[in-house]
């Protein structure tokens, strides 16, 4: 359980916590782009897009490919798979809730105060 | 009758907050009454697969009083929440305060009072209920979300399936 309350955690939430950043990423999804490439869409300057990599970085969401000359920028998706999973189970939990009250819902929407009044009188 | 049914959505908004967000196929006054009618909250408020909600009182009035309270089936160890209502308007908002109460699971995540906040609107018969759960504290937060990876939650999954199979379709 340690993992899922650590720094790392953080790091990533910040990192993905900026609409920039998250842009940046689904690039990164579609295959490795330099800095350049990476800046083109954006209206922000280029150490502008810089200062969100180093945090992209720094999260470890992304790392720098090998060719010294174009640096490019590759997707690691092991962390955001462990904040994927570490809110996963809590959604669970939510989705569990939900589906039973979707079950309710139409069961109102059927026939409510018939089939809640017997429900409720069986029960007592 | 819908067969592909809304997941919800989880988010972080800032440090200290939760946001879920779901919508449902049913008027917004019927919903209202499921989130504020106890009879009715105790029929899908159930938590984690493997739970029933033995205590469900509400007084659903501004300063009114809630108590929730869930048991294990496999083993009757028992937590809940309690809360004050601070808002009150039917059938789109409700503001509670919400306190842990560790029961028999005891102090594991241990939380200071967090702030409901549900909202609920419609589009033509589709209802979206958003609830932000502000804590007091990150920690705090991070504490709630993580009860979701306690050791019950290991074969949540598996459970969940079987629960959800088990719920009467018409």
């Amino acid at each position: 359980m340690n993992i899922y309350s650590s720094d790392r955690l953080d790091a990533t939430f910040l990192a993905l916590a900026d609409p920039t950043r998250r842009a940046i990423l689904a690039r990164l999804a579609r295959g490795e782009a330099s800095v350049t490439e990476l800046a083109k869409p954006f209206a922000i300057s280029q150490p502008a897009i810089s200062k969100h990599l180093k945090v992209l970085e720094r999260a470890g969401l992304i790392t720098v490919g090998q060719d010294a000359q174009r640096r490019p920028r590759r997707l690691d998706g092991k962390p955001l798979g462990e904040a994927n999973a570490w809110l996963e189970q809590y959604r669970a939990i939510w989705d569990a809730n939900f589906e039973r009250l979707d079950g309710l819902l139409e069961e109102l929407q059927r026939g409510p105060s018939a089939s809640m009044r017997t429900r409720r009188r069986t029960r007592r | 009758m819908p067969t592909t049914r809304d997941k919800a959505q989880v988010t972080l908004p800032s440090d200290r907050e939760v946001k879920v967000t779901r919508s449902f196929r049913a008027a917004r006054p019927l919903v209202y009454r499921a989130y504020t009618e106890s009879a009715l909250v105790q029929r899908w408020l159930l938590g984690p697969p493997g739970w029933s909600m033995p205590v469900c009182e509400m007084d659903v009035r501004v300063g009114g009083r809630y108590r929730w309270r869930w048991r294990s089936d496999t083993d009757a160890s028992e937590f809940g929440f309690a809360g004050t209502f601070r808002e009150v308007q039917p059938p789109s908002r409700l503001v509670h305060t919400q306190t842990y109460d560790p029961g028999t699971v005891g102090d594991a995540n241990p939380m200071s009072e967090a702030l409901v906040t549900v909202t609920l609107t419609e589009d033509v018969g589709l209802t979206t209920v958003t609830t932000l759960i502000a804590f007091g504290s990150k920690q705090a937060r991070d504490a709630a979300v993580a009860t979701g990876m306690t050791d019950g939650m290991e074969q949540s999954h598996q459970l969940l399936d079987r629960v959800l199979s088990e719920q009467p379709r018409a």
